[in-house]
């Protein structure tokens, strides 16, 4: 096991007029399991190709325990590609399966069955190692390729979207298997993905990029409750957070046709009059004392006790499309008008021009 | 479009069921694929519609369909899998790789019960190939074993070269055809690849670690299904790999210095690339500021040297060494004919009506599917070898074909598309669990396997609602903290 850092570490493509990763600095520690989040583009696959030695840093450096492992090679880093796309061998055992690496690598018979063994246990496969592969479910079959990296015992195990080619419901499985897997092994986990319910779901911590710079890296909740810029605010959150253009005007800021009591000392921050107002869909509530926002329904999905409502809001432009989750028994009907209540302490505000949270 | 009803699907007047309709996306579409059950699971198509032919294993679902004379491999994964794959074959082959040729994708795909069904990837079977499980089988020679891993080598360097790193380099994934005599390799799968301007000595070396894992348990597999020589070790084919690849990687990029009384050493090393089977396109040549040390490193190399120049003078379309073999015909011919100031295409041209195309028009349809025209060349070539030496004296063309067929195309098998379900081990025959998917393995392999097994893992993924893949739930994550 092993922490792993990146300092300053950056890569540019040959011929590309801008950093795929730009100067990177994250310290990953010992048996944490740290997602890297993003779009498309964002650096997260190529930040975790640096770290496996399959992309060169230009400058910068990236750090294994206290090793700087920059210019190794990849067999030299002690690190292990999760593979989720494997075929299983059909004449051969599940147990064959998962060790026969460790045959190529001249392992000891014993000591081979041994590791099969232990990696057998923590992964619920025990009973099943003297068969063959032929009738095995998907889960079974995403346990053994997982067996095959942890048998090889490396510092870090890396992950690359292992869930992307699996159905709905077999990636659920599996990253609620992974992530409790990584806590009983405790071995430091680096892992890439473009979803953030995954992300949200598996990670000690997580690290949201775009266009190659970090952007905001801790806990879930941390990140959930507390982005730091309009980016992570907008890409974290499912339904994604509501983020409204607003003004700063006297006692705090105006949207639409309300006045939300901001101290002034947040909107102080503020570069101009312009803010974004960032409300979280649960933070919505029907008001109770009838005054509010007005929103116009457009659609309701019910959902147990608690219903989604998309509309819009008096005074913010109409293209702005807003979901609010509230709890009520009689749900409102489509083209009707609500009023909506929010906590001033749980609204998010950012700043236009700087994008940063300034509240 | 319109296709039969299923089980629950809505209906129209006429029994036709109007529902979704499945979408393909196609640069070559075949019409008579539009009809074919889409609406039904890969593993459950009528086997009316499907061939066993010998392939890898796979962890999708893949199976060879038939439509009118024509075969196709078809295998169903997801959407975003499914297109990535159909375009980088398309890429591949634009970029001259020997790979197989994508067809569609078959997207929009839902059941009777109108449950989506995984996109299907359609490719066009490769004929005249052999899948690794029946080259490597007991009896083999051991120099036909380092053909095929040489010919693995070759393909994994071009890819290479190109920038293409394949990420799941297996036995599986490739197939190979008859070269001569030696073998050329295909590239079967390409979903795990990924196409760069260059690639890093870190994607290489990966892609050679994953390539020896791999191939590993592919050997290991066949050895523990009886299926692979008992001459032949698992460790020492992989390792020949690695040496192999290094060697090949070193002659076409590596940087060579000499001094400038060795000039002769540019050209032999632009003769030993030919000799591989590759052209230089770029050498960088640069000479030391006393000017005593030359260096010189090939910047450009492309594969198909020779066949490229049968292309240009014949229109043969062969592999690498056929290619090699026909124009040392073509040059024997033109010695013997003394037609050295001759054009060199007009000496072709009348090479092919006087020589090649009378040898291929002299085999019996019936036996055509045996072997593919350049092979028959080249094998004929052969004979006529061994019949002269045996009477002593040059054996005429006609009069070896003949033999040709008679004493050795007649007892081959047929390799268009065989049609073998059985793999006989050790005099024994071994049948699979299901003729379309070797990945099941033998019946024999279930043996023990009865019986159910507690697998806690399981029994607790039961109550999972696939909605939760895309629903963040907040007040859990609270819960953790």
């Amino acid at each position: 096991m092993a922490t792993v850092s990146y300092k300053d570490a950056t890569r540019i493509y040959p011929g590309a007029d801008h950093a795929a990763v730009d100067k990177l600095n994250l310290e990953i520690g010992d048996g944490e399991f740290m997602v890297l989040v993003g779009p498309s583009g964002c650096g997260k696959s190529t930040s975790l190709r640096m770290l496996a030695g399959l992309e060169e840093v230009n400058s910068g450096s990236v750090w294994i325990g206290d090793q700087d492992v920059t210019g190794l090679a990849p067999k030299d880093r002690d690190v292990a590609m999760v593979f989720q796309n494997y075929a299983l061998y059909p004449h051969m055992t599940v147990a064959d399966n998962m060790g026969f690496a460790l045959k190529m690598k001249g392992v000891a018979k014993d000591e081979r069955e041994s590791r099969v063994l232990e990696a057998a246990k923590l992964l619920g496969l025990e009973d099943l190692l003297t068969r063959k592969p032929k009738n095995l479910s998907g889960g079974q079959r995403q346990r053994v390729a997982m067996g095959r990296a942890i048998v090889r015992d490396p510092q870090v195990f890396l992950m690359d979207e292992p869930l992307s080619n699996l159905d709905a419901r077999l990636r659920v499985q599996t990253r609620t298997q992974i992530a409790a897997l990584q806590t009983r092994l405790g071995v430091t986990t680096v892992y890439v993905t473009h979803d953030q319910v995954e992300a949200m779901t598996m990670g000690d911590r997580v690290a949201v990029m775009k266009d190659g710079k970090l952007q905001q890296v801790d806990r879930p909740l941390a990140l959930y409750d507390s982005p730091k810029n309009l980016f992570v605010a907008g890409f974290i959150g499912s339904p994604a957070m509501n983020l409204l253009p607003a003004r700063v005007v006297d006692g705090g800021v105006e949207l639409g046709d309300l006045v939300l009591p901001v101290p002034r000392e947040t909107t102080e921050r503020a570069t101009g009059a312009d803010v974004v107002l960032g409300v979280r869909p649960e933070n919505f509530e029907l008001s109770p004392t009838g005054e509010g926002l007005t929103m116009t329904v457009n659609a309701v999905e019910e959902t147990g006790a608690d219903s989604y409502l998309y509309g819009s809001l008096t005074g913010v432009p109409h293209d702005q499309q807003v979901v609010a989750r509230v709890t009520t028994r009689t749900p409102p009907s489509r083209g009707e008008r609500v009023l909506l209540h929010i906590d001033p302490a749980k609204v998010h505000v950012f700043d236009k021009t700087t994008t940063e949270r300034i509240s | 479009m319109r296709r039969p009803a299923g089980r629950n699907a809505p209906l129209d007047a006429a029994g036709w069921h109007t529902g979704p309709v499945p979408r393909f996306l196609s640069a070559k579409p075949d019409a008579r694929l539009i009809p074919l059950p889409w609406g039904t699971p890969l593993a459950e198509w009528p086997v009316e519609h499907l061939v066993a032919l010998p392939r890898g294993i796979s962890r999708h679902v893949v199976r060879f369909i038939k439509v009118g004379d024509q075969v196709y491999g078809a295998k169903e994964v997801v959407e975003h899998v499914a297109i990535h794959e159909y375009r980088l074959l398309h890429d591949l082959r634009r970029l001259g790789t020997p790979s197989v040729e994508p067809v569609a994708v078959v997207s929009g795909r839902v059941d009777a019960d109108g449950v989506p069904l995984d996109p299907v990837l359609i490719t066009r079977h490769l004929d005249f190939a052999l899948p690794y499980r029946s080259l490597f089988s007991p009896g083999v020679r051991h120099d036909t074993v380092m053909r095929l891993l040489d010919a693995m080598v070759v393909l994994l360097a071009r890819l290479h070269l190109l920038g293409f790193m394949w990420g799941d380099v297996s036995l599986s994934n490739i197939l190979f055809r008859r070269d001569a005599d030696t073998f050329a390799a295909y590239l079967v799968d390409a979903e795990t690849g990924e196409l760069h301007d260059q690639l890093t000595d870190g994607q290489r070396s990966h892609d050679l670690e994953i390539a020896r894992v791999n191939i590993f348990g592919d050997f290991c597999d066949l050895e523990a299904g009886g299926l692979l020589d008992e001459s032949l070790d698992p460790l020492s084919l992989v390792e020949t790999i690695e040496s192999r690849y290094h060697e090949l990687w070193d002659e076409l990029t590596g940087l060579e210095e000499f001094s400038d009384s060795e000039l002769y050493r540019i050209e032999s090393r632009v003769r030993r690339l030919n000799a591989l089977g590759f052209d230089v396109a770029e050498l960088d040549i640069q000479t030391s500021p006393d000017g005593r040390t030359i260096s010189i490193q090939p910047k450009v190399v492309d594969a198909g040297h020779h066949s490229r120049r049968l292309m240009r003078l014949t229109g043969l379309d062969t592999e690498e060494n056929q290619a090699r073999r026909l124009l040392n015909d073509l040059d024997t011919f033109r010695a013997r004919m003394q037609l050295q100031d001759a054009d060199e295409s007009v000496v072709a041209h009348q090479w092919l009506t006087e020589c090649f195309e009378p040898v291929i028009s002299a085999i019996p349809p019936e036996l055509s599917g045996k072997r593919d025209p350049a092979q028959i060349y080249h094998e004929v070539l052969d004979y006529r070898w061994y019949m002269s030496q045996r009477e002593d004296r040059e054996a005429p063309l006609v009069k070896a074909t003949k033999g040709y067929v008679r004493d050795v195309l007649n007892t081959l098998p047929d390799e268009a598309m065989s049609r073998d379900v059985l793999v006989t081990v050790d005099g024994g025959d071994h049948r699979l669990i299901n003729p379309y998917d070797p990945s099941l393995g033998f019946v024999d392999d279930l043996e023990g396997d009865e019986g159910p097994v507690h697998d806690p893992w399981e029994e607790a993924a039961e109550g999972i609602d696939a909605g939760q893949a895309e629903v963040l739930d907040v007040d859990a994550l609270r819960r953790r903290g």
